[in-house]
């Protein structure tokens, strides 16, 4: 017992938390915006069944950074060449799914080779490595946050724009298609998009965590909901919640924040799961029509 | 635009029995042909579709019957001639067209309503974001439940459209091609793999349109017996050539065996038309966007 409590007063120490506060505004509002952009991102990418070239471009994305890193240029920029590139990539190389899978199986291995050898090559402090692929999210610089701001807007301005259009396309390529939509140019515009929402959310959670903050927020709300404004709505809450709650829990703590986000997002996952479940077997055996099949003739 | 020539005004044309008060055709192809690389899907075709008609495009794999919905909504230019399609360049009147493709899905299905999917037929393809908490204004929400209730798919206008089975997904398909209230309707082999309940049901909702708003339909499809009672005209395309006509004459003994280059019997049966030979024959391969289609539509057909 009293290594569990040890260990728990290892992890935990909510001393002079109001003073920590203060230092991890900046952090606080990335947080935030981040929450937003990947729960919204995360819907089109659970529409698309884009979860595994999530986790490809943000492999690239971590070897751009950690170029970024060991040439001493601004890591954000370097995580989202790296992004960007690989989104393109995997955007051109394979419009079938089938295509797209096997490409991103071949360049997620490649990229996450190329960020170990530069990390190796790196001789500065080795938390700055650790962090990138596990997230650290805690004393972000003032310029950083400015930057990361700056791309989450364009992040945000290019997805109301297309929105609606994108919707249609992924749910329904061939109409839409038959209606005149540049099906795609949306797809290739999706692909930016998505990237710059990555390359962001590798300095939160880290490259090998992406996923949950841009794939289980969204994929949490569409088991509750096939709404066009709740599905949104939900995976910006739970994204929110997920990061903004994985900063303030792990200010207290010596653990890095991903595990909390990681598990918060989870649990909601989870959850939404459950429920939509019960959802389902309600629907199923709830009469199709009232007053047929209602009633259960027992013997 | 290759097809692209002075346009043409709907009216007279040689060689064309223009009875007085006949409508002026919705889609007008002059001598259109196709083709992919070296190999001719087809060419010389001329085509009057006028309000109300049901046009069944017939015809084996690869014979370009895709291509031809393709050309028709302005996907693809034709190699050849000229086609107008409601009186303007077909990619003009792509929006003003309703059209329903195969069955089949998407992994969004899981989550997208039937509901949504009459709605992006509405507004869809508009850009920027529509405000309010309750997505779309209630003119466009009362729009969806009418063509809901039209097409009789009312019972699951919530349901995720991959709980469907494929007759209510293409119930719920002609209800977003309706929703616009178009002039023409394409379709694209609507009613393949489905049972001939659901089958009949589908091309009843079509037919029904047309009787009522005078909607011209071309329907692409493998089965001529479901459609027989409604076609007008048949067009089919074939390896040596097409032929259009009413379908007493085009599907015969004699017109097949033309089309095909070989023997091909027709048989009328209690008002069914068996055809012996024609799709025995191999489906031709040819290169080009439409191979991958002709094989995927291969393994759903008996």
């Amino acid at each position: 017992m009293m290594t569990a409590a040890g260990t728990w007063q290892q992890i935990f120490d909510f001393q002079d938390y109001g003073a920590l506060l203060g230092l991890v505004r900046n952090s606080l509002i990335v947080g935030g915006v981040l929450g937003l952009v990947g729960g919204l991102t995360g819907v089109f990418v659970v529409l698309r069944d884009l979860p595994f070239a999530v986790h490809g471009i943000s492999e690239l994305s971590f070897a751009g950074a950690s170029a970024a890193l060991l040439l001493g240029v601004n890591v954000v920029a370097g995580s989202i060449a790296g992004s960007l590139v690989a989104a393109l990539a995997i955007g051109a190389l394979g419009a079938r799914a089938r295509d797209r899978n096997s490409a991103i199986g071949v360049l997620m291995p490649f990229g996450l080779g190329l960020g170990v050898l530069f990390l190796a090559l790196y001789k500065g402090r080795s938390a700055n490595k650790f962090g990138l692929l596990t997230g650290q999210i805690v004393a972000i610089d003032d310029p950083r946050t400015g930057w990361m701001l700056a791309v989450s807007a364009l992040v945000l301005v290019v997805l109301a724009a297309i929105w609606r259009p994108l919707t249609f396309a992924s749910a329904d390529p061939q109409v839409a298609e038959a209606r005149g939509l540049p099906v795609r140019g949306l797809s290739v515009a999706f692909m930016l998009v998505l990237g710059l929402a990555i390359a962001l959310s590798v300095q939160v959670v880290g490259a090998l965590l992406v996923l949950s903050l841009v794939v289980t927020p969204a994929a949490a709300a569409s088991r509750v909901t096939g709404s066009p404004v709740l599905l949104p709505l939900l995976s910006v809450l739970f994204a929110v919640l997920a990061t903004e709650g994985g900063i303030l829990l792990a200010l207290g703590s010596s653990v890095p924040i991903s595990p909390y986000v990681t598990t918060i997002s989870f649990l909601f996952y989870a959850v939404c799961r459950l429920i939509g479940a019960r959802r389902a077997r309600h629907r199923r055996t709830a009469p199709a029509v009232p007053g047929v099949g209602g009633e259960v003739v027992r013997a | 635009m290759t097809g692209e020539t002075p346009p043409s005004v709907p009216g007279p044309r040689a060689g064309d029995a223009d009875v007085p008060g006949r409508q002026a055709p919705l889609i007008r192809m002059t001598n259109g042909g196709l083709r992919y690389g070296d190999r001719i899907l087809w060419k010389g075709l001329d085509l009057d579709v006028r309000p109300g008609e049901f046009w069944a495009v017939l015809g084996p794999n690869g014979s370009g019957k895709s291509s031809l919905v393709q050309a028709l909504l302005g996907r693809r230019p034709l190699t050849f001639g000229s086609l107008r399609v409601l009186g303007a360049d077909p990619r003009r009147a792509a929006r003003h067209i309703g059209y329903v493709p195969q069955q089949g899905t998407a992994p969004a299905h899981d989550v997208v309503r039937a509901r949504e999917l009459v709605g992006y037929g509405l507004d869809g393809h508009r850009f920027g974001l529509r405000l309010g908490l309750r997505g779309r204004g209630a003119a466009t929400r009362h729009r969806i439940d009418a063509v809901l209730e039209a097409v009789g798919a009312s019972a699951y206008a919530n349901a995720p459209l991959g709980t469907l089975s494929g007759g209510e997904r293409q119930r719920v398909r002609i209800g977003q091609a309706l929703a616009t209230d178009p002039r023409v309707l394409l379709c694209d082999e609507p009613t393949l793999s489905l049972d001939l309940h659901h089958q009949r049901a589908v091309t009843e909702l079509i037919d029904r349109r047309r009787r009522d708003h005078g909607t011209a339909v071309v329907f692409v499809t493998h089965e001529i017996n479901p459609v027989l009672d409604l076609v007008d005209q048949v067009l089919y395309l074939a390896p040596h050539g097409h032929r259009i006509g009413p379908p007493e004459e085009v599907l015969t003994s004699r017109s097949l065996s033309a089309l095909y280059g070989s023997r091909v019997d027709v048989l009328r049966v209690r008002g069914r038309i068996v055809v012996v030979g024609a799709h025995d024959q191999q489906p031709v391969h040819h290169p080009g966007p439409d191979a991958e289609h002709a094989r995927e539509t291969d393994g759903a057909r008996p």
